[in-house]
């Protein structure tokens, strides 16, 4: 019993990983550099709480995709700004992404003081949202929602856009040679990485609209222990493959799972995992280098 | 071989030198002996391993076996720095100087301690002095032409006091008029007791310029001998392995006059990447089922290709293009393939760029073993990704899949560069194949060679304007230069 | 102090970390190596920092702060420079490294007992008569030690990199590894002891952010400075005058703040808190298509 419990933890903790993995995956598999799963999952959250809490009565199976919709677009938005800063000016998005997560962070701190606090003034966070807007329980006794579902239905949905799809192509192979795509292909390099980058944005927020839906039922500072960071060590081990980023999210969702646990039993700080998480992304690295064969896209496009 | 005659010792020797990369062998016991004060050809087909045997002399990598002697004292060369040391010099086919710098900054490469423009433009002053070779110490890199650049080259190694200057292709990147120029100045280094060891796969210029050639085949030692000994047919014997095969030349096609036009181009400029005019207000077309050549110096076709193949716009005039039209660009690795991609991938690439809807893999798999077929691609299948291919193997497959949407015109950038003579063959008659079956084919070469072997007729780009004329040697020299042969 | 002296000090202030790990960057990406983990440098020097001036003192503390930011470099450039792997996903990596280990061993070893933690600090020492030039003065001349450092290092590796064959053969190495090999230098040495030299650095940077401005550790301290510091190197065009002059253009806006702060605006205090990441977009956005980098820049080509 305890164990189907954990395990329910587990696939909870990897709801947002999965999200957020696919989220970097697509985007490092078109050559566009993402860091800012973590920004835009806070952006998807406190879009999804503000309008959360100010819905009226709807029944929930409008209010529940709305909801999700609300935190997929802020997310898209969120992106949408380094995707223009690196459209007009050149600029890398790496930094860019990893300036708005920094701005996120704030922007929700002053949300969650100022214009959505709860009614009572008290504490920094949002009001509660209610019942019919929560994201269902799937598996009884746990805390397994609907979010996990969604997750692994659309890493199934890219898995087979990719392969079967000439929009899942061009992603590709955008990627995988920029300049013989824009040669031979005749595909809009730019115009296929700024989607990429959008959508990416997109998946991100939504991990922040389904975690406030399914987890947290409100937005506070901290709502995300690093998720946006520790997705980009979830995409890596998948190879960036979607199907393979359910298990790698699963693994990890164990993985921090038993690191809070670790904690609770023997005092193991559970930073442990993301310092794991870390040396997985290394070790990665060194084995595709050392096997010599090129893991990831290799393309990448200069400075400025 | 020849007796070593005279007390003096080689300038450069090279004994028995082996060399792998991985499973391939690149040389196999390759010898070279080059006299003092000679110019020694190095002769070979593209592959053959000429440029890995005089890395070694450089001190670019280390041989797995075999013995370099300088001035027969045996040497073990670690990095460039002690070759530069030891005397050598080394002019490289793709220069290795660096535009972002100066030409006393790129002169000054490698040096020790701190730096001083003032004694850097000092030795160039020395150099100038002894050979006549100058630079503006403070012009920029970018600047410079191609003959400037090798210019430099040259001069940075005489600034090192190079005894032994071994330049790689020096002719590929050059017009005629500076090709000429260049082995002046190497015959007057020579005549002052310095060595040239001269890289080249072309036979006209090791006869015409130098006075021993060696010949490398598949990484081995064939021969060496005196210039004046040898003759075009036995030096290509020994370069080829065989005789020279039987040219399978059609005869030429009369005058398309009366042939449709499919690409049209009217009062049409066009710049280079770095904004000056190639192309000024030209006008030209191409028929169907003929053969055009490209000639132009310095990169001026890049452009001129890429207009013409839809690729990119030209900064002022019309272009009226057919809708699928084929691009063979000079550079596959980056630009035809990709090459983690599997050939059916690579098939699927041609027509990713519109479209939305569904891939149909089953087709396109059938459509990419046709091309394997037909164009005679060895691969053990379809799903073998593109980087596993030889060079001359992703040429035909890449020739196969832009001939396979049947375009009705077909562009081609330097198709046979870095072949061998057999792949060179099957590619050139493949391109046959498709002007006979009415395609519309423009191709650019910088091997005079092959515009005149190849072509029907030669568009010639020089100083912006296009010039149409016959496929001849001369001719086409004449207008890329300016200049006027005087007829005997 | 006036107003605008406060200003100005405050500016140095936050300048003098982020110049440090820009001008250690800019050495590595004249090298043609962009290291993302330079914020993972960071985060290991504050904590090393913390640790050795809790055990040795404040020199003892920038040294270990010093040490800590060259290892993640060299981490960095095992997987980057030797085994070729992709410069961003390696300097990812390390970031993240660098801020989990550093927390997990904080936590393990100093949340229980170092909430009340004191090392030794170092304390802003004024030149006689410099510190007395109006207006600049205190600013500039009444800062912790560490910060005259900087005006030594400055004009120094300004003088080195465009004076010796050794600055010469660094700016070679970025433009064209290939072109610098075939003139004799070791390309791949070259970059090497770029990012070890940019990730030590970045250490003393983290070292200041403890010993001379926080004089404690907090986990996650650095809150982005190594990309900032990225972002500052960009805006100077790699060259350390003009990165020492985009580090005090940015520390002066956000130090803005305390200009605010003294003028009484009820402004929210998370915008200051996001300015500087803010300004650092706008700054990128403005230099677009002025600035062109090293050549051969976080590509890998045959050396």
């Amino acid at each position: 019993m305890i164990e189907y419990i954990l395990l329910g933890d587990a696939l909870v903790r990897a709801t947002p990983l999965i999200l957020t993995g696919l989220a970097v995956a697509l985007a490092f598999r078109a050559g566009v550099f993402n860091i800012g799963a973590e920004g835009q999952l806070l952006v998807g959250a406190a879009a999804s709480a503000a309008v959360g809490t100010r819905l009226g009565a709807i029944p929930s199976v409008i209010s529940i995709p709305l909801l999700l919709l609300a935190g997929a677009v802020a997310g898209g938005i969120w992106a949408g700004i380094a995707a223009e800063l690196r459209r007009r000016f050149a600029v890398l998005e790496i930094i860019s992404t990893i300036m708005l997560n920094f701005i996120a962070i704030h922007a929700v701190s002053f949300l969650v003081r100022g214009p959505l606090q709860e009614p009572t003034g008290i504490y920094p966070q949002t009001e509660s949202l209610s019942d019919i807007l929560q994201l269902p329980i799937i598996a009884r006794g746990t805390r397994l929602h609907l979010g996990f579902v969604i997750a692994v239905v659309l890493a199934c949905v890219l898995a087979w856009t990719y392969r079967y799809t000439t929009m899942g192509f061009r992603v590709r192979a955008v990627g995988a040679g920029r300049r013989a795509a824009a040669s031979a292909g005749n595909i809009n390099v730019e115009r296929t990485s700024y989607r990429v980058f959008l959508l990416s944005g997109a998946l991100a927020g939504l991990a922040g609209s389904v975690e406030v839906g399914g987890v947290t039922f409100a937005l506070y500072e901290n709502i995300s222990p690093g998720y946006g960071y520790t997705a980009i060590a979830v995409a890596l081990i998948a190879g960036l493959r979607p199907l393979a980023v359910i298990g790698s999210g699963i693994f990890f969702g164990i993985l921090e799972t038993g690191a809070t646990a670790l904690q609770r039993e023997f005092g193991i700080p559970s930073s442990t995992a993301s310092l794991i998480e870390a040396l997985l992304i290394l070790v990665v690295l060194g084995v595709g280098k050392t096997r010599g064969a090129a893991l990831l896209p290799t393309w990448r496009r200069g400075f400025a | 071989m020849d007796a070593v005659v005279g007390s003096t010792a080689p300038a450069l020797e090279l004994r028995a030198i082996t060399k792998h990369f991985g499973a391939v062998r690149a040389l196999d016991n390759a010898s070279l002996t080059v006299k003092k004060g000679t110019v020694h050809a190095l002769l070979g087909e593209n592959g053959a391993g000429k440029t890995t045997l005089m890395r070694i002399a450089f001190g670019l990598m280390s041989p797995d076996a075999g013995t370099i002697l300088i001035d027969g004292k045996a040497m073990n060369f670690r990095s460039p720095l002690q070759a530069i040391e030891a005397g050598l010099g080394m002019v490289h086919q793709e220069f290795s100087l660096i535009p972002a710098l100066s030409v006393a900054e790129n002169v000054a490469l490698g040096g020790r301690g701190s730096y001083s423009f003032e004694k850097i433009a000092a030795r160039l002053e020395e150099v100038s002095r002894r050979t006549g070779l100058w630079l503006d110490p403070a012009a920029g890199v970018s600047k410079l032409s191609n003959a400037e650049r090798q210019k430099l080259e040259i001069i940075r190694s005489f600034s090192h006091n190079a005894r032994i200057l071994i330049l790689d292709e020096p002719t590929t990147a050059l017009a005629s008029l500076d090709v000429q120029e260049l082995f002046s100045q190497l015959r007057a280094f020579a005549s002052d007791g310095g060595s040239v060891v001269l890289i080249t796969h072309k036979l006209r210029d090791a006869i015409d310029n130098a006075d021993e050639v060696t010949v490398l085949r598949s990484g081995s030692f064939v021969m060496t001998a005196h210039t004046r000994d040898s003759s075009v047919a036995s030096l290509s014997e020994a370069t080829l392995g065989t005789s020279l095969p039987a040219v399978n030349r059609r005869p030429r096609v009369a005058t398309v006059t009366g042939s449709r036009s499919v690409i049209s181009m009217r009062r049409v400029s066009i710049r280079d990447e770095r904004g000056t005019i190639v192309i000024n207000n030209a006008s030209t077309e191409v028929h169907a089922g003929e053969i055009v050549g490209v000639a132009a110096l310095e990169g001026a076709a890049a452009g001129f290709l890429r207009v013409l193949s839809g690729r990119i716009q030209p900064d002022a005039g019309e272009v009226s293009l057919p809708e699928v039209i084929g691009f063979v660009p000079e550079n596959r690795h980056d630009d035809a393939l990709i090459p983690t991609f599997t050939l059916t991938e690579n098939v699927a690439l041609r027509s990713a760029g519109s479209g939305r809807g569904l891939i149909d893999w089953t087709q396109i798999r059938q459509l990419a073993q046709s091309i394997v077929d037909s164009f005679d691609v060895r691969t053990p299948d379809v799903q073998t990704t593109a980087a596993e291919l030889s060079g001359g193997n992703q040429q035909r497959f890449v020739l196969g899949r832009e001939l396979s949407g049947h375009p009705a015109a077909l562009v081609l950038e330097n198709p046979t560069q870095g072949l061998d003579v057999n792949a060179a063959t099957a590619i050139h008659s493949k391109i046959r194949a498709a002007r006979d079956a009415g395609t519309a084919v423009v191709f650019y070469s910088s091997d005079l060679d092959e515009l005149v072997e190849l072509a029907d007729r030669v568009l010639v780009i020089q100083s912006g304007t296009i010039t149409s004329v016959n496929p001849e040697r001369e001719r086409i020299g004449e207008v890329l230069l300016a200049t006027k042969t005087t007829r005997p | 102090m006036s107003t605008l002296e406060t200003f100005l000090e405050g500016t140095i202030r936050t300048a003098t970390p982020l110049a440090f790990a820009a001008i250690g960057e800019t050495v590595a990406e004249r090298a043609g190596v962009i290291n993302i983990g330079l914020e993972g440098a960071i985060i290991a020097g504050a904590f090393g920092a913390f640790v050795g001036a809790g055990i040795g003192g404040i020199w003892s503390g920038y040294a270990v702060a010093g040490i800590s930011g060259f290892t993640m470099a060299a981490i960095f450039a095992l997987f980057a420079v030797r085994l070729r792997a992709d410069q961003i996903i390696a300097g990812t990596a390390v970031s993240l490294l660098a801020l989990g280990l550093t927390a997990t061993l904080y936590r393990q070893f100093f949340s229980v007992t170092g909430a009340g933690l004191t090392i030794p600090t170092m304390a802003s020492r004024e030149i006689p008569g410099l510190s007395g030039i109006p207006v600049i003065g205190q600013a500039l001349f009444a800062q912790p030690p560490i910060t005259y450092l900087l005006y030594v290092v400055i004009p120094a590796l300004w003088w080195w990199m465009y004076r010796t064959h050794a600055g010469l053969a660094l700016r070679a190495v970025g433009e064209s590894p290939r072109a610098a090999t075939a003139a004799g230098i070791s390309s791949t040495k070259v970059q090497l002891l770029a990012v070890l030299f940019g990730g030590f650095m970045g250490g003393i940077a983290g070292g200041v952010l403890v010993i001379a401005q926080a004089g404690t550790f907090a986990e996650g301290m650095s809150a982005g400075r190594g990309f900032i510091a990225i972002a500052i190197v960009v805006l100077g065009r790699w060259h350390p005058i003009g990165v020492a002059a985009a580090a005090l253009t940015f520390a002066a806006a956000s130090a803005l703040q305390y200009l605010f702060q003294a003028m009484g605006w009820a402004i929210p205090y998370q915008i200051f808190l996001g300015l500087p990441y803010v300004v650092t977009l706008l700054a990128l956005a403005g230099v677009a298509g002025k600035v062109s980098a090293p050549a051969s820049l976080g590509r890998w080509k045959r050396v």
